[in-house]
């Protein structure tokens, strides 16, 4: 790694830095992308890689459905490993109230062009015969998408790198910004431009972004082909998401290429180490039960658990930190990382490049932050 | 799923070979209310699997039923949801254990190296092929090539041709000197020249090449033959079953989980046979691969261990200990892998078999994690209990950290971890 | 000494001795326990339960280690063929 010879210096080689490099490298510039682990780990390597369009906000759906677009876009050109697959989601209602929330998404949706289907009891059953009995329906988002997020982070990077861009990986940074990059071994190496990309771990590099730790845990099943077809998420999700302080559980299931089943989800706040909670395992396991009694009798192989980083308003952080302008941070994408890392890396390079974004860029920017801050 | 009422113990003893029958047996001796539980369905392990023919084994076997040792067999630790409490899987149900001192025997399992064919039905562990002809499989006029590397391939050769198997040739890919000098240190053992001196007799006519190693399985469906590396030439030998083993490996994972250091690749104890965690034991292979005599010793010392008592016979059994550790060492030495072997498999040769990862997916990745990550090698059912010492002795990978299951278990078994364990 | 037993192995009637494992009856059927990822015919390598490269369907319960149960009378073992 040459001093002096990067345009732009990229920390955190999951999906979204990874995702911004090979734009940044596409449109020109000379990109250097490090990481003080492994290619793709983080809440890369932990998460369910599903790539959804999300109603919480209008900003929120902007850039998921924007997203969602760039991936649909790319899927020609990704290798088998990423698995892209568009099993669609169905947002499962327990109820009369729930299936109220299906019908209201549903004409969200539908004023906004995305495609989605609303399924009464009988047409769910038949789509998802293992859902328990008792079902009121569903939405059904038939564009919605799932993948490999380890392998799709190495095809975004080897993009980048036939670009010129250049990858090293066991390299820990301790201090980001004034354009200069500090390594734990003391070097450090300069550029005009920096990009904190380092998810649960941006706070690590600065101490002052509002950014927190939401811990979640998977349990992954031996391969049982035809158990489920689609993504299947309840509607208690968005409870679960919107959540700032209770432990929560929402059943979350996808069916892997593999035929493998995952299950989630989980979150927790304050929760800094990794080991598994056994507690909240079973709790979330239980609640997936609810949901899908056939899954009690199949092999679970592995557990694990991933932080998302999380920010107060539930939006990433994309664009210029204020009071540096060496210094801007693609970070904070809770559970839509994989979903949104494509157009984060976009927004962020045609906001640095003087391109006119596809989407309004205000609500991502940093400098919200800023301002949130001085208010309170 | 029922689950059963939680069941207590002064001591619970994880594995019910040598020497988890020698802990249970001895700790109950000692008037502690032991429970042993084991992944199959009798006592013995796999040296004593069986019918228990052996009079050592079956007279741990007598007194383990004489002093009321509660049996758990068919029963999988998967978890510890609290200090002093693991949980386990049977058939239908889960079932919590508590304990006050808990003793590990979860001895040990073969090695296996790929090569070209190796997943090819028919071809086998050494130990493997014996478990299989113990579990009933007739090898009656079978033509069998026994390979790898360790005293284990000799006991399989006796053993199958007894049954009736054709042993067409013993690939051991140590060297004659090693051999020798193998041979030259077993007289220090008393016990292990009467057994080498039965061997010898029981081998007779059974052809044994050292240096010697399979370089490829041939067949459809099915071995038909092997190639293998003999006297600096290749050969050839039409087979009906390839008993392929590379010695053995330490069953780490419980202790692991649970969080016992490890000292060389090993449970680290103290002469107690005390882990790194207090209340936590461990005797036999998972502390060196030694064999019955080193795990019955210390199978015994840890059961007297666990009960606060003094051992009685202590001279013997440290003295049985510590030769048990004398002969680890010597199998060590003697069976180490030669380097050659690392060239076995071709770009094309499956390294992971339950995820079907070859050695050209899998050589670019720096660490075991990252090639989890990118290929999924080791994310499949046997937890990288197969793979884990493979890649180990291909690239150097170490594995990293056990989480729970350390077995693959049924989804409501980890659910039933919901409830607070009972105290 | 005890008489064999039937079982079934993807439909086909197989004597065992008793005490077999249904690995042992899938090996006597010149059947293959299981097909790998890759489509390969696997059969138990380990013997002993720790490969999972001998699973097949057992009254209807996928992914069981046949090494590791004991054959019943009229047991219906099916494998990924």
């Amino acid at each position: 790694m040459a001093d002096g010879i990067y345009d732009v210096i990229i920390v955190g080689a999951g999906i979204v830095g990874t995702a911004c490099a090979e734009e940044f490298a596409r449109r020109g510039k000379r990109v250097l992308v490090v990481d003080r682990d492994v290619l793709g780990g983080g809440a890369t390597a932990a998460g369910m890689g599903h790539v959804v369009v999300m109603d919480d906000s209008e900003a929120q759906f902007a850039i998921t459905r924007y997203s969602q677009r760039l991936w649909q876009a790319l899927r020609p050109e990704l290798p088998d490993d990423v698995e892209y697959e568009q099993c669609g989601t169905i947002w499962v209602a327990a109820d009369e109230e729930e299936m109220e929330e299906v019908r209201r998404k549903h004409e969200y949706y539908g004023a906004r062009g995305v495609r989605t289907e609303i399924l009464d009891a009988g047409a769910l059953k038949k789509l998802e015969p293992n859902l328990r009995a008792g079902m009121a329906g569903g939405l059904l988002v038939p564009d919605d998408v799932v993948l490999y997020p380890p392998c799709a982070a190495r095809y975004l990077i080897e993009r980048a790198q036939r670009n010129g861009a250049e990858l090293r990986l066991g390299r820990a940074v301790v201090a980001i910004g004034e354009g200069r990059v500090k390594f734990a071994d003391g070097s450090n190496l300069q550029a005009k431009l920096l990009v904190n990309a380092a998810g649960a771990w941006a706070t690590q590099l600065m101490p002052e972004l509002e950014i927190k730790k939401r811990k979640g845990h998977l349990v992954i099943t031996d391969r049982y082909a035809g158990f489920i077809w689609h993504q299947l998420v309840e509607l208690g999700y968005l409870k679960s998401a919107h959540s700032v302080s209770v432990d929560s559980v929402a059943f979350n299931v996808q069916p892997r290429r593999t035929g493998q089943i995952l299950i989630g989800s989980s979150r927790q706040y304050g929760a800094e180490h990794k080991e598994v909670d056994h507690v909240i395992l079973a709790r979330m396991l239980a609640r997936a039960q609810e949901y899908m009694p056939g899954l009690a009798g199949l092999s679970a192989i592995r557990t694990w658990t991933g932080f998302r980083a999380a920010t107060p308003d539930k939006l990433p952080l994309i664009g210029p930190w204020p009071k540096d302008s060496s210094l801007f941070l693609a970070t904070g994408h809770e559970g839509l990382g994989i979903t949104t890392s494509l157009a984060t890396a976009r927004i962020l390079v045609d906001q640095i490049m003087g391109a006119e974004p596809e989407i309004p860029i205000e609500p991502y920017l940093p400098s919200r932050m800023s301002k949130e801050s001085v208010h309170a | 799923m029922n689950e059963t009422a939680p069941q207590r113990f002064d001591v619970l003893v994880v594995g019910a070979g040598p020497a988890g029958m020698a802990a249970s047996v001895t700790a109950a001796e000692c008037g502690a209310r032991v429970g042993v539980m084991d992944d199959n369905v009798a006592a013995g392990g796999q040296i004593w699997r069986g019918n228990l023919e052996d009079p050592e084994a079956n007279s741990w076997s007598g007194r383990l039923r004489a002093k009321g040792v509660v049996t758990l067999f068919g029963t999988r630790v998967f978890d510890q949801p609290a200090p002093g409490c693991l949980l386990a899987e049977r058939a239908d149900d889960t079932v919590e254990l508590h304990y006050e001192k808990l003793i590990l025997a979860t001895g040990a399992r073969e090695r296996f190296l790929p090569f070209p064919g190796w997943t090819l039905p028919s071809v086998m562990g050494a130990g493997g092929l014996q478990a299989m002809v113990k579990s009933g499989l007739p090898v009656q006029g079978k033509r069998v090539v026994v390979a790898g590397t360790g005293p284990l391939l000799l006991a399989v050769a006796v053993y199958l041709r007894k049954q009736g198997a054709e042993i067409s040739l013993i690939c051991e890919q140590a060297s004659w000197s090693r051999l020798a000098r193998f041979g030259m240190g077993l007289l220090r053992f008393r016990k292990k020249i009467g057994e080498g001196l039965l061997l010898r007799k029981d081998l007779a006519g059974i052809p044994f090449a050292a240096n010697s190693w399979p370089t490829a399985a041939h067949g459809t469906g099915n071995i038909e033959s092997v190639t293998v590396l003999r006297g600096g030439r290749t050969l050839e030998i039409a087979c009906d079953y390839l008993a392929c083993g590379f010695h053995l490996v330490p069953n780490l994972e419980l202790p692991l989980l649970l969080g016992c250091k490890l000292a060389d690749g090993f449970v680290q104890v103290d002469e107690l046979q005390q882990t790194s965690l207090p209340n936590v034991f461990c005797a036999g292979e998972p502390t060196g691969i030694g064999g019955v005599e080193k795990a019955t010793a210390e199978g015994s010392i840890a059961g007297f261990a666990a009960c606060g008592k003094q051992a009685s016979e202590k001279d013997e059994l440290l003295r049985a200990r510590k030769e048990g550790k004398q002969f680890a060492s010597l199998l060590k030495n003697t069976f180490a892998l030669r380097l050659e072997l690392r060239n076995l498999p071709t770009f094309d040769t499956i390294v992971c078999r339950c995820e079907d990862v070859t050695f050209s997916r899998l050589h670019r990745n720096r660490s075991w994690r990252e090639a989890k990550l990118h290929t999924r090698c080791g994310m499949g059912a046997c937890q990288g209990r197969v793979c884990g010492p493979v890649t180990q002795f291909l690239f150097g990978w170490n594995p990293d950290s056990v989480r729970p299951p350390v077995f693959p278990v049924r989804v409501e078994s980890l659910a039933a971890l919901s409830k607070p364990a009972s105290r | 000494m005890p008489s064999p037993i039937c079982i079934k192995v993807n439909g086909v009637e197989v004597f065992v001795p008793s005490g077999a494992s249904v690995a042992v009856a899938v090996v006597m059927a010149g059947q293959a326990c299981r097909r790998s990822v890759s489509g390969e015919p696997r059969g138990p390598l380990c013997g002993m339960g720790i490969c999972f490269d001998c699973r097949a369907t057992i009254d209807g319960k996928p992914h069981l280690r046949s090494c590791q149960i004991a054959c019943a009378p009229g047991m219906d073992v099916k494998t990924d063929e």
